[in-house]
């Protein structure tokens, strides 16, 4: 039997004590592997705390489960009406009844109708116990609730002395017995049963707070057996009892390299380009309005799309309004839902205490095997629990799914400022990525922005990213950083306007400048061309005075020579003549 | 009044224990001093016959019940205490 236990656990298995699986979910796994094999356990609590579905569970799961014959000695209510309080829970006890799986014997003692004269023993009891677990060959026993005894008989002394034989003779027996008694006024027992049975005790309990109602279990005591010391919430419900262990796995889980994309390729792109890691978990933290839920749905369609299972745990919405809202921004989340990939569960979160929230999500997960998982959002169980119990259920719930390597995501409703930060349930430190979506005022608009507040083990990005919800999901848009700070929205795209404006306008400045400079260049080529033009005038003119000086030499020579004639005396070139004359022929 | 009944009487033991042997005697005892001819005893061992415990509602062992007359009456013990036996199966003392 010990094999059945959970595998889990093996360096916290007990050797030397055999246990035999009690079948409960979780129970099991507080107990490290059941309760003490061939010995009575004493399970007490108040009436209506479940002692007698525990035990019908036992016997049940036992023969189902371990090929465990059971019988069941009840001394309260009737074996028919047991077998149709099972019914509901699909435990069909008439089949293991037919079977001769399972023995009933109910106990009456009415005390009106029996007088006393003399010693008596309850050999009677033992031989009836006796012959039904011949029967049936029984290797379990619920003897539920003994104690009826006290008040059906007179002789206290002789009735303590007889159970105790009972439990010695149950322990020769070699069954595995659980015997219910009622929780007395300060004691475990109203009847000191402990002392008798002291193996192993297990405490049941009810207690209303604030109107919700949560069971708890708790084992007081193990003899030769380490196990959780813990009270551990624990449920009824149509699937029967399930015990939640608050940290089964203490800090033991894998941790995966895996990444998963988180459906929004901008984002991934902040995460090194791939997205979150695998069975890790998410923070998604935001006020009213920024995009929490969408968010969360590109993530379950992106692992729905790589044939993943999920489960969308929905708290505030329904169902069919989440699917109707995605698809306006491109998701059909229904497609999933057909396929059988997505399942949705919702449920208010007033409908019933923090307990309950968590078992259905831990039985959910256990039936369903996602490979992720969204709650949304998380801060709606505030209204089902203190905070101190919300921070302890969700720490158990990380702790569960990380165990099972499931990603999961949660969202939260952060009121009062954009800014803070912190959630109310001080979960954040429990979350290995933190996404804060902001929902910025200004310029008379809001305008929601990304950032990425932590990521464990990866080089992340610390931008704040503008978001815009567009019909093909989201986008991110770099955010506009200048001196006054991140621009987003209209302001963005205000300034982006401003900065295109002035980039024209040093474009026009530079050609501007440039066609000066043209301009100028053009001037002065002008002005050289009027000088050279000016220059070309004098030498024409020089050359035209010299022409006019030429002239008149010969003319004064001419004259010279006509006056010497006149006179009669020879005529002979002068100097000055040659010399104009040889300069002249010089010019070009 | 008059017993024109006679008394119809099952003592339930297991075995042949010193108690159940003082049952049967005290039971034996009593019927003849108080009940004359007038009753019937049936003495059934449960060690032989366990499956009739569970029939019977046994729980107590020594048990003594009167089927006749009528109501059924139940009586545990060794009946040793003989005014409680008469107490219980409703007979006058003579």
């Amino acid at each position: 039997m010990k094999a059945d236990g959970p595998a889990k656990l093996p360096s916290r298995r007990v050797a030397g004590i055999e246990k035999s699986p009690t079948g409960i979910s979780g129970l099991d796994e507080v107990t490290y592997g059941g309760v003490p094999k061939g010995r009575p356990t004493l399970l007490c609590g108040a009436a209506g705390c479940g002692k007698t579905l525990f035990g019908l569970t036992f016997l049940y799961k036992g023969a189902v489960e371990f090929h465990e014959p059971g019988v069941f000695i009840t001394f309260e209510e009737q074996p028919e009406d047991l077998v149709k309080n099972v019914g509901s829970l699909n435990y069909d006890l008439e089949a293991l009844i037919a079977e001769n799986k399972l023995a009933f014997d109910h106990v009456r003692v009415e005390p009106t109708q029996i007088a006393e004269s003399g010693d008596y023993d309850l050999d009677g009891l033992f031989i009836r116990l006796g012959h039904a677990i011949d029967t049936v060959g029984a290797k379990r026993v619920v003897i539920d609730t003994i104690e009826t005894l006290f008040s059906g008989l007179q002789n206290q002394a002789m009735l303590r002395a007889e159970l105790r034989r009972l439990f010695e003779w149950l322990k020769e027996k070699g069954v595995t017995a659980i015997i219910t008694a009622e929780r007395g006024d300060g004691t475990l027992t109203r009847y000191g049963l402990e002392e008798y049975v002291a193996d192993c005790v297990i405490v049941l309990d009810n207690r209303v707070q604030d109107q919700l109602s949560t069971r708890r279990l708790r084992v007081i005591k193990y003899r030769g057996s380490a196990h959780g010391t813990n009270e551990y919430p624990f449920i009824i419900d149509e699937q029967g009892i399930t015990v939640m262990p608050i940290t089964s796995s203490g800090l033991t889980h894998q941790a995966s390299a895996e990444r998963v994309s988180s459906g929004i390729p901008d984002l991934d792109a902040m995460l090194e380009g791939k997205g979150y890691f695998k069975g890790s978990s998410i923070l998604v933290s935001g006020m009213a309005g920024s995009g929490k839920s969408t968010v969360a749905a590109h993530f379950i369609n992106s692992a729905c799309a790589s044939g993943e299972r999920c489960i969308y745990f929905a708290m505030e919405e329904s169902p069919q309004q989440i699917m109707r809202n995605m698809r306006s921004i491109g998701i059909d989340l229904k497609k999933w839902v057909d396929e059988g990939l997505l399942n949705f569960k919702a449920r208010r979160p007033n409908l019933y205490g923090l307990e309950t929230h968590l078992a259905g999500m831990h039985r959910d997960v256990a039936e369903f095997q996602p490979a992720a998982v969204v709650v949304d959002p998380m801060s709606a169980l505030m209204g089902a629990g203190m905070a101190n119990d919300v921070h302890s259920m969700i720490l158990r719930l990380v702790d569960f799914l990380k165990e099972r390597a499931v990603t999961a995501l949660f969202t939260n409703l952060n009121t009062g400022s954009a800014e803070s930060a912190a959630t109310a349930m001080q979960v954040s430190s429990l979350m290995d990525t933190w996404l804060l979506l902001y929902n910025r005022e200004g310029n008379g608009e809001h305008n929601r922005q990304i950032y990425l507040l932590k990521s464990r083990g990866m080089a992340h990005s610390n931008q704040i990213r503008e978001f815009i919800l567009s019909p093909n999901g989201i986008k991110l848009r770099e955010a506009y950083v200048g001196p006054a700070g991140v621009l987003t929205g209209s302001a963005r795209l205000a300034q982006e306007a401003r900065d295109k404006a002035e980039a024209l306008t040093r474009e026009q400045e530079m050609q501007r400048r440039s066609r000066n400079l043209e301009r100028k260049r053009r001037e002065i080529s002008a002005q050289i061309e009027v000088l050279q033009a000016q220059l070309a005038r004098e030498v024409d003119e020089d050359a035209l005075l010299n022409r006019e000086d030429v002239v008149r030499e010969d003319q004064l020579a001419t004259d010279r020579a006509a006056i010497a004639k006149s006179r009669h005396v020879a005529a002979t070139p002068g100097p000055k003549a040659a010399t104009t004359q040889k300069s002249r022929l010089e010019k070009p | 009044m008059t017993d024109q009944d006679g008394y119809n009487l099952r003592l339930y033991v297991a075995g042949q224990t010193p108690r159940s042997m003082a049952a049967i005697a005290n039971l034996k005892k009593i019927c003849e001093q108080h009940l004359p001819g007038r009753y019937e005893i049936e003495i059934v061992d449960l060690i032989k016959n366990p499956a009739l415990a569970r029939r019977h509602q046994i729980v107590a062992i020594p048990t003594l019940i009167r089927e006749l007359p009528e109501p059924l009456k139940r009586i545990i013990g060794d009946l040793s205490n003989v005014e409680k036996v008469l107490v219980g199966l409703d007979i006058q003392p003579t």
